[in-house]
C-alpha cells in the first residue's frame, strides 16, 4: 500500500515535470496561432487565439524562406551523401586492411573527435576564404565531408561481420568494392541509418559556421534566416510571427523525429558512445 | 539477414578472379578522401592557429610578436571575465544537467502510464535547433509578459529582466541550456540502467535496504562509467556553447554572458582581431585536448579497477 502511494506520488512528479518541459513548445505553437494585433493575447497562454495561418504566411514572406529551405536541404543532403562514401571507405580500410601508418592515421581521426570543426571557426574561415568559397554552400559543407564519428561507427560495424563471408568472396575473385557493396553494406545498413539521422539533425541545426561563411540568402540556411527574423522582431516584438518562424525552421526535423522516435534516440546514443 | 548475406556472397562467385594489388596502396587510397579533409580542416587549422597567434598582421605584412597576444590576454578584463563566466557556467551547468538527467532517467526507467510521453517531453528539446530554442526562451524571459514572469507573478514575485541584467543573465542562459540538453544525457543513463543487472538491486532490496540506500550503494557506483562519460560530454559541450548566446544576449549585458567560443567569435568576426582570436583558439584547443586525454585516462581507471 505504501509502495502504491509512493508510485502515484512519483507519477505526479513526472507529470508536472513533463508539463514544465513542454511549456516552451506549447507556448510556441499557441503563439503562432494568436492574432498579431491582439497584444494582450500574449500575456496568457490561451488568450487571443485565432484559427488562421496568418503568422506563418507573414513569417514566410518576411524573408526568402523558400530559398533558406532549399539551401538547408541541399547542404544537409550534400554533406550526408559525401560522408556516406568517405566513412564507408575509411571504415573499411580501418576494419580490414593492414598497412603502414595505420595507428598514426587512426590518431588523426581521433583528433577530429577531440577538437570538433565547430571549435576551429577562426582558422577554417581563413582557409575557406583563401579557397575563394566565402558565401557559397561549399564553404558550409566542405569541412564536414570527412567524419571521424562515422568512420569509427563503420569500422566497428564492419569488424562485426564474420570474415568467412568475405574470404569466400575473395576466393571467388571479388574485388574489394564488390565485397563492400554486396557483403558489408547490407549488414551495415542500421549503422548507416543511425549515422544519417545524427548527421542530418546536426547539420539541419548548425548555426555558427554557416553564419560566418555566408553573407547573402543565396547560400544561407534556415537557422541563419531565423536569427535575422528574430533580430527584426526584437525591435518590433512581433512574437506571433517569430513563433511561426521558429516552427517553420524546426518542424520538418521535428516531425521526422516524432515518427522515428526510437530510431532517433538510439542513433543519438550510438553516436555519443563512439 | 544472414541468408541475405550468404546469397549476395554467392552472387559474387560469378566474378572473374583478378590479381590483387598492393594492399598498402588500396588502404591509403580508401582513406585519401577523408585524409584530405581532415588535414585541411582539422590539422592545418590547429597549426595555423598556433602560428598565427605569434604574429601581428597589418596590411598584409606579417610581423613576429612572440607571445604578445597571449600576454595581452593577461591584461584584458573582458577575457578575465569570460574565463570566470565560462568556469561558473561549466561548474554549475554540468553537475546540474548530469544529476537532473540521472533523476529523470530513474523516474522514466519504470513502466508507468504515459512513460513514452514523459520520455518525449524530456528528449524533444534535443532535436530542436539551438537557435529556435533560444528564440523561444527569449520570449519566455521577456520582462513582465513573458511566461517566466507571468508564472512567478502567481507567487507575488516582481517582474525581472532576466536576460537584461548581469546578475541573472548567465543563470537564465543556464536554465535554458539545462532544459535543452538534460534529455540527451538522460538517454545515456537509461541505457546504463538497462545494463544494470536486476539481481544487484533486488539483492539489496531483499537485504532490506531502502530505496535511497540501494541507490547510493548499488545503482550509483554501478553507473559510474556512465556518469563519467556524460560528465565529459557535458563539459566539452559547455565550453563550446555559443548559438544561444548569439540569439539571447550577444554576450551581454556588460559581458556577463560572454563565454569562450563566443568571445573568440566576437574577437575574430566583430573586431577583426585575428591574432588575439588565434591565441584564444589555441587555448580552446588545449582545453579540449586536455579533456580528451583526461577522459581516456579516467576511462581506463574506471573500467579496469
Amino acid at each position: 500500500m505504501r509502495r502504491r502511494v509512493a508510485d502515484v506520488g512519483l507519477w505526479l512528479v513526472l507529470l508536472a515535470l513533463s508539463f514544465v518541459w513542454f511549456v516552451p513548445l506549447l507556448w510556441t505553437v499557441l503563439t503562432a496561432f494568436k492574432s498579431p494585433t491582439d497584444g494582450m493575447g500574449l500575456t496568457s497562454l490561451f488568450g487571443g487565439l485565432q484559427a488562421s495561418w496568418q503568422n506563418f504566411s507573414m513569417a514566410w514572406s518576411s524573408g526568402p524562406f523558400l530559398l533558406y529551405y532549399v539551401n538547408t536541404i541541399e547542404i544537409v543532403t550534400g554533406i550526408l551523401l559525401v560522408q556516406l562514401v568517405t566513412i564507408t571507405l575509411a571504415g573499411y580500410a580501418f576494419a580490414r586492411c593492414e598497412f603502414r601508418g595505420k595507428s598514426i592515421l587512426f590518431l588523426l581521426f581521433l583528433l577530429q573527435l577531440m577538437v570538433p570543426i565547430s571549435a576551429l571557426i577562426v582558422p577554417n574561415y581563413q582557409t575557406v576564404a583563401a579557397l575563394g568559397l566565402i558565401n557559397t554552400k561549399w564553404a558550409i559543407m566542405l569541412p564536414y565531408f570527412a567524419s571521424a564519428l562515422g568512420t569509427f561507427l563503420m569500422r566497428q560495424t564492419f569488424r562485426q561481420v564474420p570474415r568467412d563471408l568475405e574470404e569466400a568472396a575473395v576466393m571467388d575473385g571479388a574485388r574489394w568494392w564488390q565485397i563492400v557493396w554486396h557483403v558489408l553494406l547490407p549488414v551495415a545498413r542500421p549503422a548507416l541509418v543511425a549515422f544519417a539521422l545524427v548527421s542530418i539533425s546536426y547539420h539541419w541545426n548548425d548555426f555558427l559556421w554557416p553564419l560566418i561563411v555566408t553573407q547573402t540568402p543565396a547560400s544561407q540556411p534556415l537557422t541563419v534566416g531565423l536569427t535575422l527574423l528574430t533580430q527584426m522582431g526584437e525591435a518590433g516584438a512581433q512574437w506571433q510571427m517569430i513563433a511561426a518562424g521558429t516552427l517553420i525552421v524546426a518542424l520538418p526535423l521535428f516531425v521526422v523525429f516524432v515518427l522515428f522516435q526510437r530510431q532517433f534516440v538510439e542513433s543519438f546514443m550510438r553516436s555519443g558512445m563512439k | 539477414m544472414s541468408t541475405g548475406i550468404q546469397s549476395s556472397a554467392r552472387l559474387l562467385t560469378r566474378a572473374v578472379p583478378r590479381k590483387r594489388k598492393n594492399p598498402h596502396v588500396g588502404a591509403w587510397g580508401m582513406l585519401l578522401p577523408s585524409l584530405v579533409i581532415l588535414c585541411a580542416f582539422t590539422v592545418w587549422p590547429m597549426m595555423q592557429s598556433a602560428v598565427r597567434s605569434l604574429y601581428s598582421v597589418r596590411g598584409g605584412v606579417w610581423r613576429f610578436v612572440g607571445l604578445a597576444h597571449y600576454a595581452a590576454l593577461g591584461n584584458d578584463p573582458v577575457f578575465a571575465q569570460t574565463l570566470v563566466n565560462t568556469a561558473i557556467f561549466v561548474l554549475i551547468l554540468v553537475p546540474v544537467s548530469v544529476l537532473l538527467s540521472l533523476a529523470l532517467a530513474l523516474l522514466v526507467n519504470r513502466r508507468y502510464r504515459m512513460t513514452s510521453l514523459f520520455r518525449l517531453a524530456f528528449f524533444h528539446p534535443v532535436v530542436l535547433p539551438m537557435v529556435s530554442a533560444a528564440s523561444i526562451w527569449l520570449f519566455l524571459y521577456t520582462p513582465d509578459y513573458g511566461t517566466v514572469d507571468q508564472f512567478l507573478a502567481i507567487f507575488g514575485l516582481q517582474q525581472t529582466n532576466w536576460l537584461g541584467q548581469p546578475q541573472t543573465a548567465l543563470f537564465a542562459v543556464m536554465v535554458m541550456t539545462v532544459w535543452k540538453q538534460a534529455g540527451y544525457f538522460m538517454v545515456f543513463y537509461l541505457a546504463g540502467l538497462q545494463g544494470l543487472s536486476r539481481e544487484a538491486t533486488e539483492a539489496a532490496a531483499v537485504d532490506g535496504a531502502g530505496a535511497w540506500r540501494t541507490f547510493r550503494e548499488v545503482t550509483w557506483p554501478l553507473l559510474m562509467p556512465t556518469t563519467l562519460f556524460v560528465t565529459v560530454l557535458a563539459v566539452v559541450g559547455a565550453v563550446q556553447m555559443v548559438d544561444q548566446l548569439y540569439v539571447m544576449t550577444q554576450g551581454g549585458p556588460d559581458n556577463a554572458t560572454s563565454l569562450l567560443l563566443f568571445y573568440i567569435y566576437q574577437q575574430a568576426f566583430s573586431f577583426q582581431n585575428i591574432g588575439k582570436a588565434s591565441a584564444l583558439s589555441v587555448l580552446l584547443i588545449a582545453v579540449l585536448v586536455a579533456f580528451a586525454v583526461l577522459q581516456n585516462w579516467l576511462d581506463k581507471k574506471v573500467h579496469y579497477e
